[in-house]
């Protein structure tokens, strides 16, 4: 007796969230009856195996019909074929959106396309993410990238009308959208330690003050390119390094401020001029989109990794980047101090959530 | 000109791509109606088309309105090639007729093709005007009211039931038409969609007018099948009860919550004239004039079927038994006259109803049916159908004959079914023979003074059971007893009945689903042959499936069933009985006997160890039932005799001095009912099977239960959560030497499995009763077994369920027959039942003091106890559990959740579903039901019958999941028809939902399938009542503490 055919279908569709869980998992149906047999499910509920067999298989179906609908999720809410509560359908759309930071970790900044996705197999060998799950991540980076790619208007709320996606994992697409379009180098060994987190919030500071966006919201692509004349502007900044008096006037500003209140003074003294030169050449060299590539690498080695190497406390970072930014303002030679404070107030913002170990 | 349709079409949404080149559409609409089509501007370039089309008007007469389906098309344009067809939209305008239903049809419609299914959205208006016509010889009958519900509809009020309408259609099958041979499979299926749509409008239109000849203006419990009967042709037939209703115009008429239907029942005001002058049916005239001739809009000679061959045979009638000599005195004989004059003048006096109007029913015989096997032959002209009337007229016939022989003049809750394969049809008819209270049936002003004589002389909630027969003269041996309830009447052991559960029946206990399931093979034959061999073996299923459903209803401890339907289903080389029932514990019928094996074979040590085991198991088995289902039915002896109160000691007195003089034949069994034990005879391994078959049936997980009726018995607090659902399944029968054993393992198999896994599914809703639970089968080829269930899980609130277990108690206490002890023993009883294994301190004092109070000498007990004061402090002690346990459910609901990982936002809302958080989606909800009600909601308008049929088939079965994967998305997408032809009404329920057909048949190595659903059902209107509740259950559980504890200190 073998079962030749077996459904079930609810005027309200059924969805089981474990079961969901397993499906973007990338179980198959075997694999995700044996681990539901192992959650204990056979004894809680009385039920045999192959109960659980038919269930998974039911679920299965139904979520491979909704996928289609996922793709576009406004189309989930206005089809007709499941009745599902919007809540569930909110889930539904939630879940099937959520990626793991793992797999995020090794695509982000990556441009998505189909070479990338070659090397799925090796994330998944890398990341024990299973191959179908890292498709199904991978392929809706790329879906939402090109959707919103070429749009105007917020970055966020594109993403937020366009995917139904909660706050948070809008703010998160936007990340994954604003690296991978800008190519940021993130799997470099000593980037390992960064958690997306980490690139998230720093995307969304640069989202909200380097992109043609932060300067007008009515043209295209504003949240997503880099403002170019921004980036050349940025040249300027090189005479706080460049000149001498400047630097050393810069520097005795800072220390004179600073005496008495870091912990860790006298290496800040000895390193000031490396680390403000490190600093201001990072900004002068964002003019390439090579350089610009690999901000973060720069940032680190620059920055990061002298003042780790010190053992600064996070504290004396933070009390160390706002003199350092506001005691240019005193800088009488200077004369860019708005584009100063573009770069800095990002820049600061960036290193702090980036010190750490 | 009757009538003016005027069509807009507004717009399309998720249309598919056309043309592959620019992955857009160049849509356009066709709009036809009869002859007449109209077409819409091309709208270029779009998925989502905005034509926003003048409207379309088709001036009409009604006869075409009633008919014909409103036929949309959507077209993709092609300058140079043919267009192409995206998909259709069959709009029945029927529910635009009547005053009272839908106005406007609105909505978004999904666009249909049957080889790709679903296919976008179309929103479309559509309005009638119609104009009045007085003339009399009119073949319409627009206005005339059609309901599925098998009850009368919420709200109304029947002012006179008719009775009996029939109709069938035939035609030729159109994919059995030569021209099937040259066109394509979407042309062939649109075909015959459009002629079972024509021929469903036009059968419809020809009860209507027969409603309209008897003076009614519905038809209630509306039955409309296919027979797909291949080469010989297409039968639509239909079955209905012509109704006199009357809408409730006062909203306070039903302002009680539906929450059990049965109160809303009771709401109907039946005791004032049921006639008011208003509906002048003409005092007598109605009915006699009325001829049956089975089309009569034509004439014609009646042709003699020559070539049928005829093996009509009589199944054993009822089941159920019964003697009833004494007859409950004049008033009994006049209602019997009365009624028989009143039905006398119908051919078939046949009802489809289950559910009646209070008073209606007055006594139950037992079930009828018939079966013929039929040859099937061409339907030569389609004009005259009279073959397939006259084989039906011969059933019912024979079905009124069985009735009589029961003492009835009436059957109810009767269905009509068939069974094809090939060219052999098994004709099924079966009801419920009953006595009916002739008010209801004719003009009934001149009745008054008799029915309330008549009324006071029924005892409440158990006269439907006293037998309908001559006592010395039964249909059949039956164990007659005095009614357990008012002793004045026989009562039968068993009862067997097609009918829903009568709201005031007395149960005791809750009731299960029972199931007897039946396989026997055949040889393979041709015609004649082969109908000789079916009708041969049909007496001995009929037999088996009864032994099977008695020997269950045993085990579970119970005597009576509910809502009874056998289907034998035919096949190539097999014959399939499947039976469906409620069992319940009537209060008036005598408790059943166990089961008691007997053994044929003596003189051998080990068989008799073995025999002796198998009765502990099943004595066991029964316990166990007893227990689950909480059938506790009171000890009546000698107790009630010694008990305090005076009365019913007399009484008893009194039924026994007449058990004394009468000379009858029964002896009057008070004591112990449980003499009359059912022996089962083990002499072949045959029996030994089914008595294994009997233990093998696994009862519901804890805190499920199930029915096929509209209640549950013993439960009626629903709660607002409901999920409707159709599960299929399909088995390959492995063909080595198949035997009927194995036959029948596997077929049991099947089912219980299939419970099993919708247990498994609906888990999240416990603690919830599966309703109306309806299976059935089909033998689409030869090895495959199909199995199709319908059913609603409905949540309930366990707490609540207390109240019943109050109120039964307080029945019993006006009764006084149960003594003290057996009522304070009740907060024990309570207290294992809802709070298992939490400590509650409260109860645990209260028990404490109520157990201490047994113990006092029952002299004093008698004295001291003051029973209403009792039973108040009981309830408000029940409103404290109920208070309780509802805060411990919640956490254990909680715990469950976690196990699954559930994330709290998706709980909270789908455990909150009832308020409807759908501020974001557009679509509505609609919800589908079986059942004529919806739990916590009352239905405030009918806007009419839904009835579709759609085929769907595929070339590429592979590709859209197999079989599995194909039909699931077809009833998904049936579903979402419905659904969204309910809400283009104006509606947000379909109530007495039925899917009547589901035919699949595949070719896995062509790569293709093809099925056919026809699913119908009522479109309505409800409302919530949630906020009502609420309040109500919070307000006593507040001021319930001070009083219990005063309980506590005066004990």
């Amino acid at each position: 007796m073998t079962s030749e055919l077996d459904i079930f279908v609810g005027n309200t569709t059924l969805i089981d969230e474990d079961v969901y869980r397993l499906w973007l998992d990338g179980y198959s149906v075997s694999d995700a009856v044996a681990l539901r047999v192992r959650s204990g499910i056979l004894e809680q509920t009385g039920a045999t195996a192959a109960v659980l067999q038919s269930d998974t298989m039911d679920h299965y179906r139904t979520f491979h019909m909704l996928e289609r609908l996922l793709h576009a999720p406004p189309k989930l809410l206005h089809q007709l074929i499941f009745q599902i509560p919007p809540s569930r359908q909110a889930l539904l759309i939630e879940r099937y959106y959520a990626f793991d930071e793992a797999f995020v970790r090794e695509v982000l900044g990556k441009k998505l396309s189909k070479g990338t996705k070659k090397d799925l197999d090796d994330i998944s060998t890398k990341t024990g993410i299973t191959l179908k799950s890292c498709r199904r991540q991978f392929d809706n980076f790329k879906r939402v990238f090109k959707v919103v790619e070429e749009m105007r208007g917020s970055l966020v709320d594109n993403i937020q009308q366009h995917f139904l996606l909660s706050d948070r994992l809008s703010r998160d697409y936007a990340a994954i959208v604003f690296f991978a379009n800008n190519r940021f180098e993130t799997g470099k060994k000593k980037l390992q330690y960064l958690s997306f987190g980490d690139f998230a919030f720093c995307a969304e500071l640069m989202i909200q003050n380097w992109t043609l966006g932060a300067v007008d919201s009515q043209v295209d692509d504003m949240d997503v390119d880099l403002d170019k004349e921004f980036l050349q502007d940025l040249k300027e900044l090189k005479v706080l390094v460049a000149d001498k008096d400047l630097l050393d006037l810069h520097k005795s500003l800072v220390c004179t401020t600073l005496r008495g209140k870091l912990s860790i003074f006298s290496e800040m003294e000895a390193n000031f001029k490396n680390l403000s030169r490190g600093l201001v050449n990072v900004a002068a060299k964002l003019t390439h989109s090579k350089d610009v590539r690999d901000l973060f690498v720069d940032l680190v080695e620059k920055f990061v990794e002298p003042c780790r190497s010190d053992h600064w406390p996070l504290n004396d970072v933070r009390l160390f980047l706002n003199q350092y930014s506001a005691s240019v303002h005193s800088l009488d030679g200077f004369r860019h101090q708005a584009l100063w404070d573009r770069y800095m107030g990002t820049l600061r913002g960036c290193l702090l959530r980036l010190y750490h170990d | 000109m009757p009538g003016k349709l005027k069509v807009k079409i507004v717009a399309g949404r998720h249309l598919p791509v056309m043309d592959r080149a620019s992955d857009l559409t160049d849509a356009f609409v066709e709009v036809k109606f009869g002859n007449t089509t109209f077409k819409t501007d091309v709208y270029l370039k779009s998925l989502n088309p905005q034509w926003n089309s003048e409207w379309f008007k088709f001036e009409v007469d009604d006869e075409d309105l009633q008919d014909e389906p409103l036929q949309i098309t959507v077209l993709d344009h092609d300058t140079y090639s043919a267009n192409d067809a995206i998909g259709k939209v069959y709009i029945d305008i029927d529910p635009l007729l009547y005053s009272e239903a839908a106005t406007v049809i609105s909505g978004w419609f999904p666009i249909y093709d049957t080889i790709h299914g679903i296919r976008g959205e179309i929103n479309v208006i559509v309005k009638v005007d119609l104009f009045n016509d007085l003339n009399r010889f009119r073949q319409s009958s627009c206005g005339v009211k059609f309901f599925c519900t098998t009850s009368i509809p919420k709200c109304y009020r029947a002012v006179i039931i008719h009775g009996f309408v029939e109709e069938l259609v035939v035609n030729e099958d159109p994919e059995y038409q030569w021209i099937d041979r040259i066109r394509t499979p979407r042309a062939s299926n649109e075909a015959r969609q459009r002629l079972i749509s024509l021929m469903s409008g036009e059968l419809q239109r020809k009860i209507g007018l027969k409603v309209l000849e008897m003076r009614g203006n519905a038809v209630v419990g509306y039955l409309q099948c296919f027979d797909l009967e291949g080469e010989s042709g297409l039968v639509v037939r239909a079955i209905g009860t012509a109704c006199t209703l009357d809408k409730l115009s006062s909203p306070a008429a039903f302002l009680p919550a539906c929450n059990s239907p049965s109160k809303e029942m009771k709401e109907i005001p039946f005791n004032e004239d049921p006639n008011p002058n208003t509906h002048s049916s003409g005092p007598s005239t109605p009915l006699k004039n009325q001829t049956y001739s089975f089309s009569p809009s034509k004439s014609y000679s009646r042709q003699s079927s020559s070539s049928d061959t005829d093996l009509s045979l009589t199944p054993k009638t009822g089941m159920g038994s019964g003697s009833a000599g004494k007859e409950g005195g004049p008033f009994k004989a006049l209602l019997r006259q009365q009624t028989q004059s009143a039905l006398e003048q119908r051919e078939f006096p046949f009802f489809t109803l289950t559910v009646f109007p209070p008073g209606f029913l007055v006594h139950v015989g037992g079930v009828v049916s018939a079966r013929s096997v039929k040859l099937l032959d061409r339907i030569h002209n389609p004009d005259e159908p009279e073959t397939r009337d006259a084989w039906w007229a011969e059933i019912r016939q024979e079905i009124k004959s069985h009735a009589k022989a029961l003492g009835c003049h009436a059957v109810v809750g009767y269905s009509e079914s068939t069974s094809i394969c090939e060219e052999v049809c098994i004709l099924s008819a079966s009801g419920t023979a009953a006595v009916l209270n002739p008010r209801f049936l004719q003009d009934g002003t001149v009745e008054g003074c008799l029915e309330q004589r008549l009324e006071e002389n029924l005892p409440v909630g158990c006269g439907f059971c006293h037998i309908p027969y001559d006592e010395l003269n039964m249909p059949f041996p039956a164990h007659l007893t005095y009614c357990y309830n008012c002793r004045k009447q026989k009562v039968p052991d068993v009862l067997f009945t097609t009918i829903d559960l009568p709201t005031d029946a007395m149960v005791i206990g809750k009731g299960c689903l029972i199931q007897a399931r039946l396989c026997r093979l055949k040889k393979k034959a041709q015609a004649e042959a082969n109908a000789t061999a079916i009708s041969n073996l049909l007496p001995f299923m009929e037999y088996e499936v009864h032994t099977q459903l008695m020997n269950k209803l045993k085990l579970k401890g119970m005597n009576a069933l509910f809502g009874l339907r056998i289907q034998i289903t035919v096949g190539e080389n097999m014959l399939m009985g499947l039976a469906s029932a409620t069992g319940v514990y009537l209060a008036a019928l005598p408790a059943p006997g166990g089961i008691q094996i007997a053994g044929k074979t003596p003189n051998d040590g080990s068989y008799e160890q073995h025999i002796s085991h198998m009765q502990k198991k099943i004595n066991d088995t029964i316990a166990k039932n007893r227990e689950l289902y909480e059938i506790n039915p009171p000890e009546i002896s000698e107790e009630v005799i010694g008990s305090p109160i005076p009365e019913p000691r007399q009484r008893s007195r009194l039924l026994r001095s007449q058990s004394e003089s009468s000379d009858e034949v029964t002896e009057l069994d008070l004591s112990h009912g449980k003499k009359d034990a059912f022996v089962l005879e083990i002499d072949d391994t045959d029996a030994l099977e089914d008595v294994h078959s009997l233990l093998t049936d696994v009862p519901p997980p804890p805190g499920f239960y199930s029915c096929n009726t509209e209640i549950m018995p013993g439960i009626n607090n629903w709660t607002s959560e409901i999920q409707m659902f159709t599960s299929v399944r399909v088995i390959r029968l492995s063909s080595l030497n198949l035997t009927n054993q194995a036959l029948n393992k596997n077929f049991n198999d099947l089912c219980e499995n299939l419970l099993k896994s919708l247990y498994f599914k609906l888990r999240s809703m416990i603690p919830c009763c599966l309703c109306h639970v309806n299976f059935t089968v089909s033998l689409p080829e030869d090895e495959l077994i199909q199995v199709t269930v319908t059913a609603v899980a409905i949540t309930f609130d366990k707490n609540q369920a207390l109240q019943t277990t109050k109120a039964h108690i307080e029945k019993s206490l006006q009764r006084a027959s149960a003594d003290t002890e057996e009522l304070l023993q009740f907060p024990l009883e309570l207290c294992s039942d809802s709070l298992p294994s939490h400590p509650f301190p409260p109860a645990k004092e209260h028990l404490e003091s109520a157990s201490s109070n047994s113990g006092i000498p029952a002299a004093q007990r008698a004295t001291s106890v003051d029973y209403s004061s009792f039973a108040d402090r009981c309830s408000s002690w029940i409103e404290l559990i109920k208070l309780k346990a509802q805060t411990i459910r919640r956490g254990s609901i909680k715990t469950t959740v976690t196990v699954e990982k559930a994330n709290p936002m998706g709980e909270g809302n789908f455990r909150n579903r009832s308020a409807p958080p759908c501020a974001s989606s557009t679509v509505g909800v609609v919800k589908m039901t079986p059942l004529s009600f919806i739990p916590g909601a009352k239905i405030t308008k009918y806007l009419g019958i839904i009835n579709m049929f759609f085929i769907r088939e595929t070339t590429s079965l592979r590709e859209e999941g197999g079989v599995s994967g194909f039909l699931h998305a077809f009833i998904a997408e049936v579903f979402a028809m419905v659904r969204a032809h309910v809400a283009a009404l104006g509606g947000n329920a379909v109530v007495s939902y039925i899917m009547k057909q589901c035919v699949f048949m595949e070719n896995p190595n062509k790569n293709q399938a093809q099925c056919l659903i026809n699913v119908s059902g009522d479109a309505v209107v409800f409302v919530r009542e949630s906020d009502l509740e609420v309040a109500s259950v919070q307000q006593p559980t507040a001021n319930c503490q001070p009083l219990c504890a005063g309980g506590e200190v005066t004990t």
